[in-house]
Formats: C-alpha cells, structure tokens, sequence
C-alpha cells in the first residue's frame, strides 16, 4: 500500500490511570474552595494565574521537560490525561496552556542554555504565560508572508511592524514571535523569517484589544516600534525558522484540546434530556458519543505513537480536521436534539447559556492554529498528491 | 518482524493470488472461489477461533481480527469472517466445528431463532450472508435463562435466496421444526449481546480494511487521471476530497481497531466491550456514508462501471454497514445508556478506554 494509515490501540499506561486520580482530586478541591465552576467557567476569562500556580506546585506544567529546568521527565500519555481531565472540567488553564504545549517545547530546542535555565522554571511553576506571534494583518494561512522586520542593529536586533490576532498578548510574559530577517529567496518564498523569544514588558509595544464577536476580549493587535531584542533572544538559526517547525506539529494537532473546546455541551445536553430521552434524542447522543470515542483513541494513538518515537504525522493532521469539525458541529447538534424537551422553567437556563455562547466561538474552531483548508491540503500532502 | 506480521502477510499473499479484485471482477464463473476456500482451509485461516483440541487452528483472538481487517482490503466475497464467527461461537458452546463453510444467524437484531419444546427450531431470519453457499449455519438463540448456539445443516433449512447490492448471497433463512446437529448453552460470561458485538466489531474491521483499499485506489486514480491537462490530483477540491476520505478511514481504522483490541484483551468487561464496539459499528457505517461517496466522485464515470473494481468495496461496504446492527441501531442504544447513567458519569466512562 502507498500510504498506510496506521492508528495503534494504544492504552493510557496504569502510571497515567494514577495520575488521573490525581488530577481529579485536584479539580474537585478546586471546585469545592470556590476556585472555579464548572458549569459556568467557560463563560469567563479562563486566565488565573494563582490557579496556574497551584498547578505548577503540582508539578503538572512542562511535565514532560527534563527535570534541570524544572520539568517532571514524565511521559507524553501522563501529560495527556492531565490535558484532558482540565479541560473536561472546564479549568481555567489560559495562563499557562501555550507555554506548557508550544513554547516551552521551542524553547527547549532551540534557546540558549541560560535562558532555558531562567524561563522554563518559571513555565512550570505556572507563573509565565506565552503568546504566539504568527499572524500579521496580512498574512494569514500563508505564513510566509509575514512582513514584520528584524533588523541587525548593536547587540541585537530592532523590530517594527504588527502582530495580529495574538491571544493572550495582553496578560502575557513573553512572544515567540517570527520575523522577517531577509527577503524570500526565487529558490525559497519560505527563506528569510528568523523565530525570536519577546519579552513583552517594555515600552516600545504597543497591545491594543480586539474584541471578538462574542463579545469577550481574547485576541490583539500588537504593535512593534523599534522594539529591540538582544542577540540571545534569537531562537534557533537566522532565517531558517521554516525548518523548525515540523515534529512539534505533531504534537500541536493531536491533543484533546483539538476536540474538547465545547465538550461542555454534551453533558449538558444529556442533563436536559433526561433518563428517557426519545428515540430520536438517544439516538443522537449515541452518535455523538461515538464519535467523541473515536477522536478520543485517534487522539491516544498519536500521542502513544509520538512517545513511542515512531513519526505520525499524517495521522496528527486527521485528528484536528475531524477534531476540530466535530467541536464545531456539536453546539448545533446539541440544539437539535434538545428540541422537543419538556420546557420546565429553568430546566434549561444553563444548557441555553451554554448553547449561546459555543454557538458564538464555533466559527473560530476551524480557523484558529490553521485552518481546515490549510491542514487539508497537509493531509493531501501526506496522500502524496502534491 | 512479529508474528503478527506474518500472519497478515500470509493472509494477503492467499488473497493477492486467488482473489485479487481485479482478476475475480473479470472471471468468466465462480470457479476461483473454490481454489481460494481450500488455500484457506489447508492454511489453517478458516478455523483461526477454532483451538487446536477441537482441530482448530487455535489463533488469538486478535490474530483471527487481523485476518479479517485483510479480508476488508481486498472486499473479499466469501463466508471467511462468518465461519470464523461461527467457530468462535462453536468453539464457546462446546460444539465441534465441522469442516466447510458456515453463516451465522441472525445478522438483524430484530430477527430471532426459537426453540420448541421438542427441541427444533423456528424462526425467520433475513439478509443471512453466504447462507446459500454455506455447509453449515451457525444460530445463536436467546431464551429466558440463556443464550444458546445451534448447529444446523444448511440442507435442513428453508434458504430463499437474495443478495446484497454486491451480488453476494444475504439470504432469507426459514426455519420451520429444523432439527439442529447439536445445541449447547453458550459459556462463560457471553451473551446474546455478545455475539452481536462481535459480529459487529467483525464488520467493523472490514469496512475499516476496505475504506483503506479504496482510499488507495482513489489516490492512485487522482495522480493519473488528467483532465484540463493536469492530474486531477493536482485540483485542490480533490485533494480536499481525499483528505475527507482519508480522515473517515482513518476513524473507521482507529476505532475498529480499539474495538478489536477491547475483544481481544478484555474480553471479560462487558461493559467496555458494549461502549467500544458498539462505537465502532456506529462510526465505521458512518464513515461508509462519506467515504464512498467521495471514491465515486474521484473516479467519475470509470467508477461507476461493471469493469471497474471500485464496486467491489463500495457495494460491499454499504451492505457490511447493515449487518450485527445498523449505526442509528446501536446509536439508539448507546445513547440510551448513556442518558439512563446521566450527565456526570459520561466523561469517567469515556475515560475508562
Ligand atoms: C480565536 C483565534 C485565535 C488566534 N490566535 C492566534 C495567535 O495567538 N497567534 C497567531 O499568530 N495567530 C492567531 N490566530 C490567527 C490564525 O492563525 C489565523 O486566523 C489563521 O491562520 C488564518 O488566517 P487568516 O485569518 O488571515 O485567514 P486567511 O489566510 O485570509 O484565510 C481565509 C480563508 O481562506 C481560505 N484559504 C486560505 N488559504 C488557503 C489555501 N492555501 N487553500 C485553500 N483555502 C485557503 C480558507 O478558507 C481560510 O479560512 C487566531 C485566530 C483566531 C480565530
């Protein structure tokens, strides 16, 4: 066979089913102290640095770092079940989620031992929140059009133009962020960017809110005007930095945050419908909980796959396509079946809450972190059709 | 390479010389599928459930699964997975199984065979695959206090004959005071239910293994195919296309594979088999939907012919989704139990694989 899809059954290894224990009783001491609610968190800001905090304490952020630079050396299948059980509860994980699943792991591999040594530590006691500083104004899906200079001066580099769309730039620490160092070659359109760690917390930036359509501000536009980055700051090779992206994707597309974004509206919906829903609602239910099994051991697979040292790239990709679809498509679903339940006052006031808000954030599932098109055209890559 | 490995690789070697699509789309007569039952046979692939005391083969579980998801890949049209199934449901009733061919009943789960007090059966079945072509049928019975299995000589039967949208025979069996070979309550902790999740998590796994083959015969199509002097592979609505085709695949794999892993090395967790392959039977036939739509599209007019083997899946495919329990069937009961235990022990049980 040319390409094989290949998707072990791969199990969470008893250490991670411990682990879960854990967590779950992390999460309801939170809940019970007040810390969030549950059917209500999600509503909210989802940023609380003393909740990251805690977590840090917990050693439960960089989990998987060496341990020189305060990670626990634990397993990628550990670090899942920690992933999903927070976002199942709908914790408030903003503060640190970037860092502990993108930055981090660049920093790891592409940073300067010193400042490995001085952030990482920081990551993982929950006290150092990352953004991400991909898209500008016009550039998008193509990366590679990114406009935003670094220039060599002294000791460094200057930096103008504008990020845009940056979640979190407004409670963050620090931006990996990606500048042009040189123009596109004929050869290479994708020479001449060049990934630089930003600290945030200077003048000469410039973080103005772009408020979403559901009303909540998460996104920004950010404003470099001769922002200088020291020498050190530089991640990784000058002007290379399209070679450095490529295993961490793996990672990036395949954890349960690729389908868990309005999980809420699952259970919620199997509260309004009670213990005897219609055929039709059962039916319904039964689907979607098929299919949420099956994104689910996809999902376990790759990450099992990736700790195994085997490179599943193609399969990655499948999981946010069909993932994010599936998170997308289910805050409509659940209003279908919810249709002819019995309209008690109140009965449904929170399902209704609910329903509107992931009603108002689906469109976003299939754009953010590239869209559908985007990782269509990588799996068709992986298809070997072009 | 594994054991594993070997077995999958014998097993397809069987298929690649005597059921190739290709070749057994162009046959005259039927005359292959008797040279391709006795390599079968003599290699010990039909009786895999069977252990080696009842003159079986003695395969694990999962090695008579991996026969079966190769089975899928090559579509192939003869009662390998049914009398595999029905050895395994021989084999857990204390029966020794017999040589040739078997079908198992009933593949609908609102059909029933009964037992009459003097010890025969009744009942009409419908849509039983290979029955006409069988020596012997296989009939799982469910009483009051038991679950039974029934062997039954297929010349004692009543068989009209119908076929599925691939030709193969699915074929209404009668049975009408039919006295049974032999009837012994099934062992262990399988049940009625039981045998349904394993038929289920059988046709899983082949529309899993068949969804592979035309997930590559489509691809294959698209690069060599021109039209408005390119490859059609280089349009990007069908790359897209097959990209959609690729991630229904890879569901239907992922989650039969799960399913068969669950059968295999828990078999005594009822539970866990119930939610798993159950969600397999759900996915995969919903996978069946889009998937083979999108082949069809990619291979235009030369898909749709006679000559073409893409027929060969995709027929093949949309009659495996109607067997052991349709998706809105085995929906209908997941999401019942899903409701009955309520909104807070869906995420621990979603956990619990
Ligand atoms: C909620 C949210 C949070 C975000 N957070 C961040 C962040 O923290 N940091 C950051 O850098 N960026 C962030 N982004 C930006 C995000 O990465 C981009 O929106 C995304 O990459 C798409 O770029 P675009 O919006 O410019 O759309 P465009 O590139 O203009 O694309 C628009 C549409 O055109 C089509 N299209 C584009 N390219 C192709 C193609 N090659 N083939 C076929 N169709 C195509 C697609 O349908 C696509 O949806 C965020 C976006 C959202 C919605």
């Amino acid at each position: 066979m040319s390409q094989s899809i290949n998707f072990d059954p791969i199990r969470l290894p008893p250490e991670a089913e411990e682990l879960r224990l854990e967590v779950r009783e992390f999460l309801a001491d939170e809940i019970a102290n007040g810390s969030f609610n549950p059917s209500s968190s999600i509503l909210k800001s989802g940023f609380d640095r003393e909740f990251s905090k805690r977590v840090g304490k917990r050693g439960w952020i960089g989990m998987t770092w060496p341990k020189k630079y305060g990670g626990q050396e634990r397993s990628f299948l550990e670090r899942y079940v920690v992933t999903e059980e927070f976002r199942s509860q709908n914790a408030p994980v903003t503060c640190h989620f970037t860092a502990d699943r993108q930055s981090g792991p660049v920093l790891l591999k592409y940073a300067q031992e010193h400042i490995k040594l001085d952030i990482l530590p920081r990551i993982t006691a929950g006290d150092c929140c990352f953004c991400i500083g991909l898209s500008e104004p016009n550039s998008g899906s193509d990366l590679f059009a990114a406009s935003t200079k670094a220039t060599p001066t002294d000791g460094g580099y200057l930096i103008n133009g504008t990020k845009l769309w940056t979640s979190n730039a407004h409670q963050a620490d620090y931006m990996i962020g990606l500048f042009r160092t040189s123009p596109p070659t004929k050869e290479n359109r994708r020479h001449g960017l060049t990934q630089f760690l930003v600290d945030l917390k200077q003048p000469n930036i410039t973080i103005n809110p772009v408020r979403n359509m559901a009303g909540k501000h998460d996104f920004n536009e950010v404003v470099f005007d001769d922002l200088f980055i020291p020498e050190d700051h530089l991640l990784g090779e000058v002007d290379s930095a399209w070679k450095q992206a490529t295993s961490e994707l793996a990672y990036e597309r395949s954890g349960p945050e690729r389908f868990l974004e309005t999980y809420y509206m699952l259970p919620e919906l199997v509260r309004v419908l009670g213990k005897e829903p219609d055929i039709r609602a059962k039916e319904g239910v039964g689907r979607l909980v098929a299919q949420l099994h099956t994104l689910r051991r996809m999902s376990v697979s790759v990450n099992g796959m990736l700790q195994a040292g085997k490179e599943p790239v193609l399969e990655g990709s499948i999981v946010k396509d069909v993932g994010t679809i599936w998170e997308q498509a289910l805050p409509s679903k659940a209003r279908e079946l919810a249709s002819f339940i019995d309209d008690e006052p109140g009965n449904r006031t929170n399902f209704d809450e609910l329903l509107q808000f992931s009603t108002n954030i689906a469109p976003k599932l299939t754009i953010q972190g590239g869209t559908t098109e985007v990782l269509r055209g990588i799996i068709a890559r992986g298809l070997g059709l072009r | 390479m594994s054991d594993d490995n070997l077995l999958i690789d014998a097993t397809t070697k069987i298929f690649e010389d005597l059921c190739d699509p290709q070749n057994i789309n162009a046959a005259k007569d039927d005359s292959w599928k008797q040279l391709l039952w006795n390599a079968l046979e003599e290699s010990g692939l039909t009786s895999a459930w069977v252990p080696e005391e009842f003159g079986g083969a003695g395969a694990s579980i999962s090695d008579g699964f991996s026969i079966i998801e190769v089975a899928g890949k090559f579509a192939v049209p003869i009662a390998l997975p049914e009398t595999l199934l029905g050895g395994w449901l021989l084999s857990n009733a204390n029966i020794s199984v017999p040589k040739g061919i078997m079908a198992v009943a009933p593949t609908r789960p609102r059909d029933k065979v009964t037992i009459h007090s003097n010890g025969t059966l009744y009942g009409q079945v419908r849509g039983v695959p290979f029955a006409s072509e069988a020596d012997h049928i296989v009939a799982a019975i469910e009483d009051a206090v038991s679950t039974k299995v029934a062997l039954v000589a297929k010349n004692n039967c009543e068989i009209k004959s119908f076929s599925g949208l691939s030709g193969d025979p699915r074929d209404t069996i009668l049975f009408d005071n039919v006295d049974a070979i032999s009837i012994q309550e099934l062992e262990g902790d399988l049940s009625y239910r039981s045998v349904k999740l394993m038929g289920a998590t059988i046709r899983s796994l082949q529309i899993g293994g068949a969804l592979m083959a035309i997930l590559e015969l489509a691809t294959e199509h698209a690069k060599t195919r021109v039209a408005f002097e390119k490859p059609i592979a280089k349009f990007q609505a069908v790359q897209h296309n097959l990209a959609k085709l690729a991630n229904e695949t890879a569901a239907a794999v992922a989650v039969a594979n799960s399913a068969a892993d669950t059968l295999a090395n828990s078999p005594d967790n009822e539970q866990a088999i119930f939610f798993e392959a159950s969600s397999a039977k759900i996915r995969t036939g919903e996978a069946v939907g889009e998937g083979t739509a999108i082949a069809h599209q990619v291979l235009g007019a030369i898909g749709f012919t006679e000559e073409h083997i893409l027929h060969r899946f995709t027929q093949r495919l949309w009659d495996w989704r109607d067997d052991f329990g349709n998706e809105s069937e085995w929906a209908v009961e997941l999401g019942a139990l899903i409701a009955e235990n309520g909104p807070d022990e869906l995420w621990p049980l979603l956990t619990t694989r």
